[in-house]
C-alpha cells in the first residue's frame, strides 16, 4: 500500500475514532451475485478488538477532517490545530475494496468534515457510495453519516446507497448545543432525523432499498452537565420518535488540542456502561424511562450496581418473584435474569417445573438473582430484607481503564 | 444385551451419524447399549455392521442442534446426541424446549461452541494475495472444531468473484469462482507470509485505539489470545497497551492549544450559500441524481415563465413527455390545454411541472404502460418540487389528482373529499382531477359532466389568480 495512503488513513481514521458505533448489523442477509463482491449479516461481525475493548467491524473513516464547524467536543473543529488530510473519492474506494477482500472489514462507515458546503460534502461522500455499489457491485455494508445542514434531497439519495444512516445528536440539550456546537441546531437535527424515520418506513412498506438498518445517533456523556436521567429521557424521545435502532453513548474522552471549555479528565466509562443497561432496559425489558429516573440519585444512575438492581432494591416490596408462576414482565424484572433467560425459563416451565439449579443452567446471574426469587425447591425467606444487601451485590470493583 | 459398537469418521460425519441413527432407531437399540468410536481412517461401517433403514423424523429445532453438535471437538459428541435423539422419539418430543434439561443444557453449550466458532472463523480469517499475476487469495486459519465445511457457505456468499483457498489443521477448501473443492490438511507455511496491505490495516488499527479507553480485558474476552497468531494487526496491542497512559497524561497535561489560523470568515460565509437560486441550478440536481425507478430516458423538468402567477402540479411524465423531455404533452396535457384555453387561462403564462420527474412505467411488448408511484417514490422527488415552488413563488398551486396533492402536503387523501379550495404551507392552493381522469371515463355522459365540473374547477383557479394576495378578495364578477 502506498506510503502517502497510509499517513491519510492514519490521520483520517485517528480523526473518526470518537464515534462510538461501527457496527455492521441489521442489513439482513444480502449476498452478492455471480461478479460482485461482499455480502451482510442479521447481527454483523466484528473483525477484529483493539485494546480498549472496542470492536472494528467497518472501515471508519472521515473523507476529510478540515472542517469550518466548531464544536468544542470535537478534535477536528476548526480551531484545532491537529494533522489535516483529505481523502479523493478514489482512495476511500480502494481501502473499502482492498480492505474487504482480505476479510478485515464489514464494509465502510464514511464520514466527513464539513468543507466547502454541508451538500458539497455531502455529494461528496455520496459519490463514493455510488461508485462502490455501481461501479464495483459492492454488496457489503455502508454506514453514511448524514449532515443534517445538507438539502433535504441528499439525505433521500444517502439512503438509496447505504444500509444504516446517522446523525450524532452530541448534546442532549439545546442549551449545550448552542454554547459547544455554534453551528448545529437542535430542530435541523430533528428533521433530519424525522425526514429519514418516514423514508425507512415507507420504503420497508414498499420493500425499497432505503437505509436498510435503519438510523442511529450518538450522545456524548461528561462534556456537559446534563443528567443521566435527562440523557435518558432523549433516548426514550428519539426511540419513540424516530424509530433509533441505536442510541450510542460516548464518555466523553480527552483528546489532543482540546478546547479550553471543556473538562480535561479521565472519560467517565463506568457512568458510559451504566448508561447502556440503562438503555436496554429501556428496550428490552419494559421499564419506562421515570422508573429508571426515579430509582437514581438525583438523576445520576448508581454506579455501584447496576441500573435493574438499583431499582428492584427500592422496589424490594414488588419480590420475590416465583419462577414457576410470574408473568413474563415481572421476571424481565428480576436483577441477574437476562432477556433470553427469561424466554427460556417461561417455555421450559410450561413441561417441568423449576428448582433453583435448573435456574442456575440458564443465567451466569444466579447470584444477583438469588434474593429476588422463588424456585420450587428455594426461598430467599428474610434475605431480601437485609440492611446490608446491596452491600452484599456490589460487584467487585473491575479495573474498567487506568484511571478507575 | 450386548454393546453395538458404532465407528463414525474422524471430524464432523453428518452422514455417518446421520445413517447410524437410522439403523439404532429401526433395530430400537437404546442409548446405553451404543459404545460411539471415531477413526482415523475412513471407513463406512464400524465393528457392528449397520444397514440402511428408514428416515427418522425429527422436529427442525433438534435436527439443527445435530448439524452443529456434530462439529464439535468432544469425542462423546454422537454419544450425547442419540440420547437426544432416542428422548424425543420416545415420548419427549418438546424436550429442547426445557432449556434447563442437564443434557439439553449440555448440548446447547456444545452448539453454542460451534457457532461461536464459526463467527470467529467468519470474523478472523486474514486473506493474503498469492504470487502471480492472477488475482488468488489464501489463509491460515485454526478452528477448535470441526467447522470447516459449516463455514464454507459464508465464504462462498461474501467472496463469490474471487479465488480464494482457506487451509487449516483439519483440512483445506478451495473456491475457483465456480466450485468448491476440500483438501487435506494444510500447515501455516503452505499460505502466504506478508500482503502489501497489511501494514496500511495495521496503521489503521492502531489509529483507532483510543488510549483513554484502555481496557484489554474486554478485548481479550472476544478475541482470545489462541487467535493473535494469525492476525496481523495483533503485533501491535503491546505497544499500544505500554504507552497508552503516557499519552494520556500527555494530553490531559497540555495546555489548551490556541488556534494557530485565523477565522476563515470568508468560507464561513459562503458555506451557508449552498441553495441552487435558479431553476436550472435545480433542474441541473434532480438530473444527476438520475431516475429512482430506472427505466426513464431523462428527467422532465417544470416548464414556464419564472414567476407565473399558477403553478399546475401533475402526477409524474408520461410516454410522450418522456421522449420529448417536456411536461404536458401527451394525451392528458392536451385535454388540460383545451379546457385552459376554454377558461381563459393563458397556458404559456402558467408553470406546468409534475410531482415525480420520471417516467415510471411497464413494459408490455412494445408498449410502455404507465405505472403509479408509490408514495415512498412521490416523496423521495418531494423536497425538489418544494424548492421549485420556492424559487417560481407563484400567487396559486394546482394540485391535479392525488399525487400532487400528496406530493404538495406529505400526506394522503382523496380527491373526492378535498376538490375545492386549500393551503400548500405558505401557497394558497386548489385541488381537482387530474386530466387522464377525464380520459379514463367510460361512457360519453359521465364524461362530459366530469369535463364541465374540471372546467369549473379551472375559472375559479383562473379567479383566485387574479384575486388580491392579501385579502384574497375576488375581481368583480367572479363566483
Amino acid at each position: 500500500m502506498d506510503e502517502k495512503l497510509s499517513r491519510k488513513l492514519r490521520i483520517l481514521a485517528d480523526a473518526a475514532k470518537y464515534d462510538a458505533s461501527c457496527s455492521s448489523s441489521g442489513a439482513g442477509g444480502r449476498k452478492a451475485d455471480i461478479d460482485g463482491l461482499g455480502s451482510t449479516t442479521a447481527s454483523g461481525i466484528c473483525h477484529a478488538y483493539t485494546p480498549d475493548g472496542r470492536c472494528v467491524s467497518l472501515l471508519k473513516i472521515l473523507l476529510t477532517n478540515y472542517c469550518l464547524f466548531d464544536c468544542a467536543y470535537c478534535v477536528n473543529r476548526r480551531s484545532s490545530n491537529v494533522k489535516r488530510a483529505k481523502f479523493s473519492v478514489d482512495e476511500v474506494v480502494t481501502l473499502t475494496i482492498e480492505f474487504y477482500k482480505r476479510n478485515y472489514i464489514e464494509g465502510l462507515f464514511l464520514s466527513s468534515g464539513i468543507i466547502r458546503s454541508p451538500d458539497y460534502t455531502m455529494e461528496q461522500m455520496l459519490l463514493v457510495a455510488k461508485k462502490l455499489r455501481r461501479d464495483h457491485g459492492f454488496h457489503g455494508y455502508i454506514h453514511l453519516k448524514t449532515i443534517p445542514e445538507a438539502s433535504p434531497w441528499l439525505i433521500e439519495e444517502a439512503g438509496l446507497w447505504a444500509d444504516r444512516l446517522s446523525i450524532n445528536l452530541e448534546l442532549p440539550t439545546e442549551r449545550s448545543l448552542e454554547r459547544l456546537a455554534p453551528e448545529k441546531d437542535g430542530a435541523s437535527i430533528e428533521g433530519a432525523m424525522a425526514q429519514m424515520f418516514e423514508r425507512i418506513e415507507e420504503a420497508r412498506e414498499e420493500r425499497r432499498h432505503f437505509s436498510p438498518a435503519g438510523q442511529t445517533t450518538q450522545m456524548i456523556v461528561g462534556a456537559d452537565d446534563t443528567t443521566d436521567a435527562d440523557v435518558l429521557r432523549k433516548s426514550a424521545k428519539l426511540y419513540g420518535h424516530y424509530a433509533m435502532k441505536r442510541v450510542y453513548y460516548s464518555a466523553f474522552s480527552p483528546i489532543p488540542d482540546s478546547s479550553a471549555i471543556l473538562p480535561l479528565k479521565s472519560p467517565p466509562l463506568m457512568r458510559e456502561s451504566r448508561l447502556y443497561q440503562a438503555d436496554w432496559l429501556l428496550r428490552y425489558y419494559g421499564f419506562q424511562v421515570e422508573e429508571i429516573a426515579e430509582s437514581s440519585e438525583q438523576g445520576m444512575l448508581d454506579l455501584d450496581v447496576d441500573p435493574k438492581l438499583a431499582w428492584a432494591l427500592k422496589n424490594r416490596h414488588l419480590f420475590p418473584v416465583d419462577v414457576n408462576h410470574a408473568e413474563r414482565e415481572m421476571l424481565l424484572r428480576v436483577p441477574g435474569l437476562g432477556a433470553r433467560a427469561v424466554d427460556k425459563l417461561v417455555t421450559a416451565r410450561r413441561h417441568t417445573t423449576l428448582r433453583l439449579e435448573d435456574v442456575a443452567r440458564l443465567t451466569s446471574g444466579l447470584k444477583r438473582a438469588k434474593p429476588f426469587l422463588i424456585a420450587a425447591d428455594y426461598h430467599p425467606k428474610a434475605g431480601l430484607d437485609r440492611q446490608n444487601l446491596r452491600e452484599r451485590l456490589i460487584e467487585k470493583p473491575q479495573q474498567l481503564s487506568l484511571f478507575a | 444385551m450386548s454393546l453395538h459398537r458404532i465407528t463414525l469418521k474422524n471430524g464432523a460425519d453428518l452422514d455417518g451419524f446421520r445413517r447410524a441413527v437410522r439403523w439404532l432407531m429401526a433395530e430400537e437399540l437404546a442409548p446405553q447399549h451404543v459404545v460411539w468410536s471415531l477413526d482415523e481412517a475412513p471407513s463406512l461401517f464400524g465393528d457392528d455392521e449397520f444397514h440402511d433403514a428408514p428416515p427418522v423424523s425429527l422436529p427442525r429445532s433438534v435436527a439443527r442442534l445435530i448439524e452443529l453438535g456434530v462439529c464439535h471437538s468432544d469425542s462423546e459428541r454422537y454419544a450425547l446426541l442419540y440420547q437426544l435423539i432416542w428422548r424425543v422419539l420416545n415420548g419427549e418430543r418438546d424436550l429442547l424446549e426445557i432449556a434447563s434439561d442437564p443434557l439439553v443444557h449440555r448440548i446447547d453449550m456444545m452448539a453454542r461452541a460451534v457457532r461461536r466458532d464459526l463467527h470467529k472463523m467468519y470474523a478472523f480469517v486474514r486473506f493474503r494475495r498469492m504470487q502471480g499475476e492472477l488475482e488468488r487469495f489464501a489463509a491460515w486459519f485454526e478452528p477448535d472444531h470441526f467447522i470447516l465445511e459449516a463455514a464454507a457457505p459464508f465464504f462462498i456468499d461474501r467472496f463469490r468473484s474471487l479465488d480464494w483457498t482457506i487451509l487449516t489443521p483439519i483440512g483445506s477448501m478451495r473456491w475457483d469462482r465456480r466450485d468448491l473443492t476440500f483438501g487435506p490438511p494444510a500447515q501455516r507455511e503452505d499460505a502466504p507470509d506478508e500482503d502489501s496491505f497489511e501494514e496500511g490495516w495495521r496503521g489503521y488499527y492502531e489509529s483507532v485505539f483510543n488510549p483513554a479507553r484502555v481496557n484489554p480485558n474486554a478485548m481479550r474476552a472476544e478475541m482470545p489470545k489462541k487467535y493473535w497468531r494469525n492476525l496481523p494487526e495483533t503485533a501491535s496491542i503491546p505497544g499500544l497497551i505500554q504507552t497508552a497512559s503516557q499519552r494520556v497524561d500527555a494530553m490531559i497535561e497540555q495546555e489548551a492549544t490556541m488556534p494557530s489560523k485565523r477565522t476563515p470568515e470568508r468560507a464561513l460565509e459562503a458555506m451557508w450559500d449552498q441553495e441552487p437560486k435558479t431553476l436550472d441550478e435545480l433542474n441541473a440536481i434532480i438530473a444527476k441524481a438520475g431516475p429512482l425507478v430506472p427505466g426513464a430516458t431523462q428527467a422532465v423538468f417544470g416548464e414556464g415563465p419564472k414567476h407565473a402567477d399558477i403553478v399546475f402540479v401533475g402526477e409524474q411524465p408520461g410516454d410522450q413527455e418522456d421522449l420529448q423531455g417536456k411536461p404536458f404533452v401527451g394525451p392528458a396535457g392536451k385535454l388540460l390545454a383545451k379546457a385552459m384555453q376554454e377558461v381563459g387561462i393563458d397556458r404559456s403564462k402558467a408553470y406546468l411541472t409534475n410531482a415525480v420527474k420520471h417516467f415510471k412505467f411497464e413494459q408490455r411488448g412494445h408498449r410502455r404502460i404507465h405505472a403509479k408511484p408509490t408514495n415512498g417514490e412521490v416523496k423521495h422527488y418531494r423536497p425538489w418540487l418544494m424548492k421549485e415552488l420556492e424559487l417560481v413563488r407563484p400567487k396559486l398551486v394546482v394540485a391535479l389528482g392525488a399525487t400532487a396533492l400528496l406530493a404538495l402536503t406529505g400526506k394522503s387523501t382523496p380527491i373526492s373529499r378535498s376538490r375545492g379550495h386549500a393551503q400548500f404551507g405558505p401557497y394558497r392552493g386548489y385541488i381537482t382531477v387530474h386530466p387522464s381522469y377525464l380520459l379514463r371515463l367510460p361512457d360519453e355522459a359521465t364524461k362530459r359532466e366530469a369535463y364541465e365540473a374540471f372546467l369549473a374547477d379551472l375559472r375559479r383557479i383562473h379567479d383566485l389568480a387574479e384575486a388580491d394576495p392579501d385579502t384574497g378578495e375576488l375581481p368583480l364578477a367572479a363566483e
